[in-house]
């Protein structure tokens, strides 16, 4: 039986039934009855037939799926009865359902999903670890690394990789371009399981200094060499070297993020000293555990090697330990905290409003009740009460859920592109596992919303609800307390929304005003690499950068030019291990004191804005080997020169040996320095400048200009391609941009999870409105008789408000009670804001007070005006 | 309502869970329409057992779903009208067979124990 053709079966049963009643009827007659009683007797022995038919309907299967219709018919008539209402159920559910699926489509992309490489699960990331070092994952030495290799045998193969960069000219004349590389160990694809899409892999031999083959990114040759395969086997110039292309990576590969252009051989360009030194640390190691081996084990046993590298190397600065983390992890980074907290913040939203809807269904509930208990009375049953009052719930959440998942298809792009350093190995976008996840939510949204309400109006004993409707104003003593009580909920989860966002908020205003340290406004930054086949000597190097900044500074409008190897706010870069000559010798076993390493030209303090604190700059004459000085940074004195002159001591920093003076690692300081902010939002870190005349391929030119400096941009490009047309330049930037960019996420996340809270403030406030509404009307006739008997205007004025003052007050209360522990967790994106800022405190409570009275003063202000007469005479 | 017929209403209660095995009794005769089974086992029982039109068609249409019987529009012989007349399938036959022999264990059990005696002798 199909449940379409219910309309034959019905013809068919009621023919069935006719035909026997009247073969009944007949029987009577021939049994002696007479014609007319003989009718009814048939009816009589037959029973009711409509009866008969309807248990006889429910044999068939598809009465649930009527009932259903008709529920759903019922639940869209009521819920057209009041558009405007509905619609705003509707649309806040696929707001909050949206946000929800959106933000979970990024975390599953980003953390969740494992990336696309054979057996994903064995793949780890291994990190060396200082104790008491700053950074939990430390990056890798490549001595290190080929010990761990030889040595253990826990994983079933092991391979490095570090990030690189090269100016890629065209062998046609083509312009040039610089471009992201990473050079990688031959094993790398293989540990990974990537093959080549064209042409072969690295192989071992390719893997040797000196060794000029290069693989492409599918971007790069799809981009530059408009795809053509016979690119593979061709040259290309990097730095002016010719390489040769073996092969291209497939087109999903974008590992480890999409700016990686080019592969070439690890070794290709090391220098022999680079990999044998225990502390060149700047590579990643990624390994592919044995299926028999356990994680941890395998970890002790290269942590054992490593351990035995730092005994051997008393003096370097060699790791004790070795960790490990997911390849997913490793990508996510910065990113995963903030991405949870929006996660978590989408959720609370979603959660407030599901109780708004829930709240709304319980109030419609309560005008229904009577009707409810009639039906009770004449036999309905419970489940099928609940099932009909679920139907609106379900109604509104399938509706918002539809409206989400839509929504979150445009938003979750949207905020793919505005999120700066999100992992880019893998695309970010709606696949099946992110609608079960939207249809789970709006399971879970129907529930809250719809049985909630459900269960309070039909679980009443039916005599109550008769006796109840007649006439007083506490009908619903316990209804109210459910309604009160999910109001108080909602404005817990909002007073911690609101908190959150508030101090994210006070983070990033402290993040904007934070003081770099040096000039910011009116600055124009541009990096350029000089390749080695023409710049191949420090004097070479340091004609063109000598050349370039007299020819700058000579330019109109300019106030000042600075060189340097890394401005102020563009990140941490590198640093050195360093000991005072001057002071007694460490202890074996202590850390060796490190700073950021810097290049700067004589000009550039002075032209960037960075106080001498004493001592002098550099001079044009402090170059190539006379060039043995270092000037430092205030922090640098304050930590490692307290209460003494540093001017006239030495740094020995084994790290910087002098070309062509290996045993002289001794930098006289000449300065002490104002600090600058590497990376906003960060503490200043010590910090050693050393001439760049010293000899070095890349810079950073900053130029501080009179007016607008975004307009010197071609300009400064047509002073550098004059001097070499073949030279790239990359990223010109304004300082305010790049500290805007390294505040972009700041930004983003206060912004939404202000949004969220603010949404939510709303919510919560009509709900608060909503109940209190309703309330008043019930207590209509008992204001009425307040009033008769001589109740003042104030008196009920407070009676009200209290009666909406109350479930806001303990909300505020739990909130700030739950709120106190949920910031703690996000304690480490705060910059300069104590996690329970005091004003952030009394801020929030003041706004949601505010808020919560003037929700609570409407349905007041209209108790006040009721006439006594009339409000007696309401039913 | 008279109490004695209360009291056989209870007692057709009670066996309602042996109605199904009784149509497909009945139907082992030979096709017959609702009113024939109802009105035959009425009789076969002397009115012990009242048939509940409410719970015999929805025992009908249950056991045409199971396909036990199937049912088909038929002129009566003796009157000149169609009626609906469900038929023993062969599933149904084994069905029957099934069911007679779990009712005879159910009954032989029951007497065990309400008549020990009878049994020892």
């Amino acid at each position: 039986m199909r449940w379409w053709q219910i309309k034959k079966h019905d013809a068919d049963l009621e023919r069935e039934l006719r035909s026997d009643l009247e073969l009944e009827e007949e029987e009577q007659c021939e049994n002696g009855v007479a014609p007319e009683e003989s009718r009814y007797a048939a009816r009589r022995a037959f029973g009711n037939p409509t009866l008969i038919r309807e248990q006889t309907r429910a044999v068939w299967s598809w009465t649930m799926i009527e009932n259903l219709l008709r529920d759903l018919r019922i639940g869209s008539r009521t819920l057209s009865r009041s558009p405007g209402l509905s619609g705003i159920a509707i649309l806040v559910m696929a707001l909050c359902l949206g946000a929800t699926t959106s933000l979970f489509t990024v975390v599953r992309s980003v953390l969740l999903r494992p990336l696309p490489f054979r057996d994903p699960a064995r793949l780890v990331m291994l990190y060396e670890h200082f104790r008491g070092g700053e950074l939990s994952y430390h990056p890798v030495a490549p001595a290190d690394f080929y010990d761990w290799r030889s040595k253990t045998r826990g994983f079933e193969d092991m391979a490095i990789m570090r990030p690189a960069g090269y100016n890629l000219t065209g062998v046609r004349n083509e312009l040039p371009e610089s471009v992201g590389a990473e050079a990688g160990s031959s094993n790398l694809f293989s540990v990974l399981g990537v093959q080549p899409a064209l042409g072969r892999d690295f192989t071992e031999a390719d893997d040797q200094r000196g060794s000029a083959v290069v693989m492409l990114t599918w971007s790069v040759f799809e981009r530059r060499f408009a795809g053509d395969a016979k690119i593979v086997g061709g040259q290309i110039h990097l730095d002016g070297r010719p390489y040769t292309v073996v092969g291209v990576l497939p087109s999903w590969f974008t590992y480890p993020h999409a700016g990686v252009q080019l592969w070439v051989p690890y070794k290709a360009d090391a220098s022999a000293e680079m990999l044998q030194h225990h502390d060149w640390h700047g590579s990643q190691v990624v390994a592919r555990l044995r299926p028999d081996v356990s994680l941890a084990s395998a970890i002790a046993q290269v942590g054992a090697i490593q351990y035995q590298n730092h005994l051997l190397y008393p003096q370097d600065p060699v790791a004790e330990e070795v960790v490990s983390r997911s390849l997913n992890e490793d990508l996510a980074g910065d990113v995963k905290k903030p991405l949870t907290l929006m996660l978590s913040a989408a959720g609370c939203m979603l959660l407030i409003g599901c109780l708004n809807v829930a709240n709304l269904l319980v109030a419609r509930g309560a005008a229904r009740q009577k009707e409810v208990a009639i039906r009770s009375a004449l036999g309905a049953q419970r489940a099928t009460l609940i099932r009909e009052h679920m139907a609106e719930s379900v109604m509104i959440c399938a509706a918002g859920g539809m409206g989400g998942i839509l929504l979150s298809l445009g938003a979750t792009e949207w905020l793919a592109k505005r999120w700066k350093d999100l992992p880019t190995a893998q695309s970010i976008h709606v696949d099946s596992a992110v609608i079960a996840f939207a249809c789970a939510l709006m399971f879970a949204a129907t529930l809250i919303a719809g049985l909630l309400p459900a269960l309070s109006t039909t679980g009443k004993s039916m005599l109550k609800a008769l006796q109840n409707s007649v006439r007083t104003g506490s009908s619903s003593v316990s209804r109210t307390a459910l309604r009160k009580s999910l109001l108080t909920a909602e404005i817990g989860i909002t007073v911690v929304l609101l908190l959150a966002a508030g101090l994210l908020l006070k983070s990033f205003m402290q993040l904007r005003a934070a003081n770099m340290g040096c000039v910011v406004d009116s600055t124009l930054t541009l990096q350029y690499n000089l390749p080695g086949n023409n710049y191949g000597t420090p004097e070479k190097q340091n004609a063109f950068h000598e050349a370039l900044l007299a020819r700058v500074r000579a330019m109109p409008g300019v106030r000042g030019a600075a060189l340097g190897t890394t401005v102020p706010g563009t990140g941490y870069w590198g640093t050195d291990e360093f000991t005072v000559k001057e002071h007694p010798s460490l202890k074996t076993g202590e850390h060796l004191p490190d700073a950021l390493s810097r290049w700067v030209d004589p000009g550039y303090f002075r032209a960037l804005g960075i106080p001498l604190v004493s001592g002098r700059f550099f001079t044009r004459d402090e170059r190539i080997e006379r060039s043995y000085k270092v000037i430092v940074s205030r922090r640098l004195v304050q930590q490692y020169f307290a209460g003494e002159n540093p001017i006239g001591k030495h740094l020995h920093v084994p790290g910087r040996a002098h070309d062509g003076a290996p045993n002289l690692m001794d930098w006289e300081i000449v300065g002490v320095v104002g600090d600058t902010l590497y990376q906003v939002g960060k503490e200043p870190k010590a910090t050693m400048y050393f001439p760049i005349l010293e000899g070095r391929s890349g810079a950073t030119l900053a130029v501080h200009t009179a007016t607008d400096p975004l307009q010197f941009s071609v300009p400064l490009q047509k002073q550098i391609a004059s001097l070499d047309p073949e030279l790239p330049v990359s990223d010109v930037l304004t300082m305010n941009q790049i500290i805007g960019a390294s505040l972009v996420n700041a930004n983003l996340s206060a912004t939404l999870v202000l949004a969220f809270a603010i949404l939510s403030l709303i919510l919560a406030s009509v709900g608060l409105y909503g109940v209190l509404s309703y309330l008043t009307i019930q207590r209509t006739s008992e204001l009425g008789i307040r009033m008769a008997l001589g109740a003042q205007r104030d008196q009920l004025l407070r009676l009200i408000l209290v009666d909406g003052l109350r479930p806001a007050l303990y909300g505020l209360g739990f909130g700030l009670a739950a709120g106190a522990t949920a910031v703690r967790l996000i304690q480490s994106m705060l910059y300069e804001t104590r996690p329970l800022d005091p004003a952030i405190l009394v801020l929030v409570a003041a706004t949601l007070l505010l808020v919560v009275v003037l929700a609570c003063l409407a349905p007041a202000w209209r108790a006040l005006r009721i006439d006594p007469m009339q409000a007696l005479r309401t039913e | 309502m008279s109490s004695t017929k209360k009291q056989a209403q209870q007692k057709a209660n009670l066996l309602q869970g042996t109605l199904d095995m009784l149509i497909l009794r009945t139907l082992l005769y030979g096709p017959a329409h609702g009113h024939y089974i109802g009105k035959h086992i009425q009789r076969t029982t002397n009115e012990f057992l009242q048939m509940q039109h409410g719970s015999l068609y929805p025992a009908l249409h249950r056991l045409e779903r199971k396909g036990w019987v199937t049912s088909k529009w038929e002129t009566a012989p003796d009157r000149n009208r169609e009626f609906k007349y469900y038929r023993l399938t062969e599933k149904g036959r084994k069905q029957l067979l099934v069911e007679e022999s779990e009712w005879k264990q159910m009954a032989e059990a029951v007497a065990r124990v309400m008549w020990p005696a009878a049994e020892e002798s």
